[in-house]
């Protein structure tokens, strides 16, 4: 790393004051970043341990509940997220190569597919509304115990699936919504030419909290949706 | 400048590689394999999550080892949350 910083960057108006260069300012927002999903891995960790607790003491009504979701809405909805980290990945090498209409486009692609997602969950979560499995007053999970009179399952233990169904879900949702709100803001820049291969850090971290939010998805998927599809016996 | 440009075509190979990968997995969730059904999905979610940190969030290609330990503690963390906690929960009714 060079300390001695060219003509160009020390007249560089992105570059704040209190760091060497520009290499230097990157390299410090990027790990900021990364520090920060840290924690995120530690908020989600607490709800995964919760599920992962739970699951085991109550895997019937688990598998029962897993199964009243719709798988197809899930892969769907798994497959849209997938597409939105690519148009960021794609998004961030526009940025580094200097392509401004390209990064804005990629841009709002991924907002598009954002959007696409927290409808299809809407409509899930909608499904669900109808189906009495909200916890609260109104849950019933009669429509479960008809429909698998093999499993054994107990209503209060059902509502504890579903919250934590809502619970993991809802706060993956509220992350995406938070996501959508920062590819807004990137966006504008972008079109307004902010961005220069020199400096795109807030692309570039913006891109590493879309990605890690499809990270969470990615695990979310296999353990609300797959927990027991196997035929019943 | 140390961030590197990684091609557009191996972006495009890593999505498809995603793509196939959810449905494999949704596939294979309707196959009784017994207790190794939550083994094969957890261990393609991991390996998705895997392919995801190291090329479109760069850091196979991240020069500075700091953001790297970052992500290595974040797991450590995690595992070490898991891991005590269900040795608790797991060992309950051993005695």
């Amino acid at each position: 790393m060079s300390h001695s910083p060219s003509a160009v960057e020390q007249h560089n108006p992105a570059l704040r004051h209190h760091f060497a260069d520009m290499e230097q300012q990157r390299q410090a927002s990027s790990l900021g970043m990364w520090v920060f999903l840290a924690t995120e891995v530690m908020f989600f960790g607490g709800m995964f341990c919760a599920y992962l607790i739970y699951r085991y003491w109550y895997f019937n009504e688990f598998a029962a509940g897993s199964r009243s979701l719709d798988i197809w809405l899930g892969t769907i909805n798994t497959a849209v997220l997938i597409c939105s980290s690519l148009t960021v990945a794609l998004g961030v090498r526009a940025a580094q190569m200097g392509k401004r209409k390209l990064l804005v486009i990629l841009l709002l692609l991924t907002i598009v597919f954002g959007l696409a997602f927290l409808g299809i969950k809407g409509v899930e979560w909608y499904t669900k509304f109808q189906e009495h499995h909200i916890p609260g007053s109104s849950f019933s999970a009669d429509d479960l115990i008809r429909e698998y009179p093999q499993i054994r399952i107990d209503p209060s233990h059902e509502q504890i699936f579903f919250s934590l169904y809502f619970a993991m879900t809802g706060l993956h949702a509220l992350h995406m919504i938070i996501g959508v709100g920062i590819f807004t803001f990137l966006t504008y820049y972008a079109w307004k030419g902010r961005y220069t291969p020199e400096y795109h850090n807030p692309v570039e971290i913006g891109g590493l909290y879309w990605h890690f939010v499809d990270i969470i998805w990615i695990y979310l998927f296999p353990l609300l949706y797959l927990i027991d599809r196997k035929p019943l016996k | 400048m140390s961030e590197p440009i990684v091609s557009s075509k191996l972006y495009l190979g890593i999505w498809i590689t995603l793509l196939c990968l959810t449905v494999i997995t949704a596939g294979v969730s309707f196959i009784d394999l017994g207790p190794l059904n939550t083994v094969v999905a957890l261990v393609i979610a991991t390996f998705k999550a895997l392919l995801v940190v190291l090329f479109f969030m760069h850091v196979k290609y991240a020069s500075e080892k700091l953001s790297k330990m970052v992500v290595v503690a974040a797991v450590f963390w995690l595992l070490l949350l898991l891991t005590l906690s269900m040795a608790d929960y797991l060992t309950r009714l051993w005695s």
